[in-house]
């Protein structure tokens, strides 16, 4: 079958061709739809960790304290990016079973796993991975607890900072909270596909 | 009496589904208000402005559409266009046939349902499983989604659990939370052994070629980390200018749609993986769609385009809380559906003619939409459109006698001596079933008429 491209595009001229002028492009400061009150003043670690909380993720801000929830959870068994272990295994005791692979023919096997975020936007507690800082996409994605090792200098104050900052990485993705859903009877259930928990590591 | 489609179709509705549609609308649509007039002090300008932003670009597609074009080329993707969905269809079954493949995972597109296109497949030996814990549900029980975003919203759990017993995922359970963990264990392989991810694209910015997804599941996450070929099937009127011009959607997307600051998975797209990431897609093929859209772009309702398939609209109306999602007898229901449907028609436009007439034109879902459609004055444009086409319209009283009187001076004036007689007619006794249910209720004032006119001579200069 011959590529529909110019019958669309004539269609569209056609369309628009009656037309006496155009629609223009409206001149406006991204600033407007900034929560600029939540902002103000605030420390961006602080908030981010306070909005992050209100989606349903959690922040940690030592090894010791994500490893202590691991254990009260009973996630022994998970993935690490090879990058963040040697910083990260001092902390993993032995019952814990960390692999620096992902394989994914055991995709079931993987309680948790870490990888580093890219970034992240205080404002609504949304963590930013991508394919240059994520070791794995399958690792941040099918375990029930990701774990993003977060740089504090690298949160984003608002969604409008960190559109501007997107960059030419093939594949960025904001993570606000764990996966959701509220098709059953619009009763809400956390871990449908993704991560049924959402945990930052600020370092 | 006869009625519209429409009518019939929500008098037949069980009044559990209407309670349950009524009270899960009506909680979203509140919690959309609160959050967007708490956390902005002027939420109406964002809309005008996201309005304005969308109209911009499809008044400017013929440039735009090359220019994306261009920019998604250069990130590695193949670009493919498609008139029809038929031809839409066949493209990606090319694509397919092209490497083999016969496994295809689909993130949730309502574009994908508007071309049937696991129903094309099928034949062809290709599954083509829906992802979405609601779409997935949709296709095992071959229903048709209620709601742009929440396309179960007409089923319980009881029939859910029914569903899943019956398709093997489990013995009954009707917990919640019982039915996403099936659905999570369940799916999660079937990615994993598919070929092709589909998805559609909520947004693609003209200035970098970026396709916006937006999920609250993580399916097409999974969808883009599982599978080699990504195929993105977009609809021409997704374009939006700029990247920045995304930041001002997505705002007003999550609120308006679920009453979310941000939907959980907001992905940017630019191109097949990078060499260094060992998961997703190698190849990215976008196909855009038209399937009517440059029909609606040459009419008189072309704002309808601008809609980013929130499901505001839906949650506001009075008329979809009350007939729910399948009396619209569309991909795309409640008043966003009564304007795009019977256009998307194209010369079947009379089948589809009764949506348009389904509206209170009480003007709720112009004051909720993100992208500011005023979906009342388009309702009545296509009610005008299905006047001049002649279209039959049921249960529409005749206005022959009215358009007589009230073009002819003297007729008027006579009518308006006869109308004191009416105070002296019974009126329950007309045998009109309309004028009696009426009548039933209320009883007709002392006649007033001629008042005006009086008034009106009398009156100083």
């Amino acid at each position: 079958m011959s590529d529909d491209r110019e019958a669309i595009l004539s269609r569209v001229r056609g369309a628009l061709a009656p037309l006496h002028e155009r629609a223009p492009l409206p001149v406006y400061d991204s600033e407007i739809a900034v929560m600029r009150s939540l902002i103000a003043g605030r420390d961006l670690a602080e908030l981010f960790a306070e909005r992050l909380k209100r989606v349903g993720g959690l922040t940690f801000t030592s090894p010791a304290e994500l490893v202590a929830h691991l254990q009260a959870g009973q996630w022994r068994h998970g993935y690490c990016d090879p990058v963040l272990w040697p910083v990260l295994a001092p902390h993993f005791g032995p019952d814990f079973t960390v692999e620096l692979t992902f394989d994914e023919t055991r995709v079931d096997d993987y309680a948790f796993g870490i990888t580093r975020a890219a970034a992240a936007i205080a404002e609504s507690g949304t963590i930013i991975l991508d394919d240059a800082s994520t070791s794995r996409r399958l690792a941040a994605l099918a375990p029930w607890v990701h774990v993003a090792v977060l740089a504090r200098g690298t949160i984003f104050s608002d969604v409008t900072q960190a559109v501007a900052a997107l960059g030419a990485d093939r594949n960025v993705v904001w993570c606000t909270g764990p996966s959701k859903t509220a098709d059953v009877e619009g009763i809400l259930i956390e871990g449908v596909h993704g991560p049924g928990a959402q945990i930052a590591l600020l370092v | 009496m006869r009625f519209q489609p429409i009518d019939q179709f929500a008098a037949g509705l069980p009044a559990d589904k209407r309670a349950s549609v009524y009270q899960s609308t009506k909680t979203t649509h509140e919690k959309r208000t609160k959050l967007l007039f708490d956390q902005f002090t002027d939420p109406n300008r964002l809309r005008q402005l996201a309005g304005e932003i969308k109209q911009h670009a499809l008044e400017n597609l013929d440039t735009y559409l090359p220019k994306v074009e261009a920019k998604l080329k250069a990130n590695g993707a193949q670009v493919h266009w498609a008139s029809t969905g038929e031809a839409a269809c066949q493209k990606v079954l090319e694509i397919m046939q092209a490497r083999g493949a016969t496994k295809m995972v689909k993130s949730k597109t309502m574009v994908s349902e508007e071309i049937e296109l696991a129903k094309f497949l099928k034949p062809h030996g290709i599954e083509a499983l829906e992802t979405d814990l609601g779409e997935f549900i949709i296709q095992i029980d071959d229903d048709h989604p209620s709601h742009i975003v929440r396309p179960i919203i007409h089923k319980n759990r009881r029939e859910i659990a029914q569903s899943f017993e019956r398709e093997g995922l489990g013995a009954y359970n009707d917990d919640p939370e019982t039915i996403t963990r099936r659905a999570r264990h369940f799916l999660r392989h079937k990615y994993l052994a598919a070929d092709v991810g589909l998805t559609g694209a909520n947004f693609v910015s003209a200035e970098s070629g970026r396709i916006v997804l937006v999920t609250n599941e993580g399916n097409s996450r999974f969808c883009l980390a599982a599978t080699k070929v990504h195929i993105a099937l977009i609809g021409i009127e997704k374009i939006v200018p700029r990247d920045r011009d995304l930041g001002l959607l997505l705002n007003l997307l999550g609120r308006s749609g679920t009453a979310q600051d941000l939907t959980v998975y907001t992905e940017f797209i630019n191109g097949p993986k990078s060499t260094a990431q060992p998961d997703g897609p190698e190849e990215m093929h976008v196909i855009f769609l038209d399937n009517g859209r440059t029909d609606v772009l040459a009419s008189d309702c072309r704002e309808i385009l601008r809609c980013i398939r929130c499901g505001a609209c839906l949650n506001v109306c009075p008329v979809y809380r009350q007939a729910s999602g399948h009396a619209y007898r569309s991909v795309y229901p409640g008043p966003v559906g009564a304007v795009l449907s019977p256009l998307l028609m194209g010369g079947k436009f009379a089948q589809k003619a009764d949506l348009p007439k389904a509206s209170s034109l009480c003007g709720a879902c112009h004051e909720v939409c993100p992208v500011n459609i005023p979906i009342p004055d388009l309702l009545l444009r296509l009610r005008n459109r299905a006047k001049e086409e002649n279209v039959p319209s049921p249960g529409t009283p005749p206005m022959g006698a009215w358009a007589l009187m009230a073009s002819q001076p003297t007729a008027w004036k006579a009518a308006l001596l006869g109308g004191k007689l009416l105070d002296y007619v019974p009126t329950k006794l007309i045998p009109v079933p309309a004028l009696q249910a009426w009548s039933a209720q209320r009883a007709l004032p002392a006649w007033r008429g001629g008042e005006f006119r009086k008034w009106m001579k009398q009156r100083k200069r």
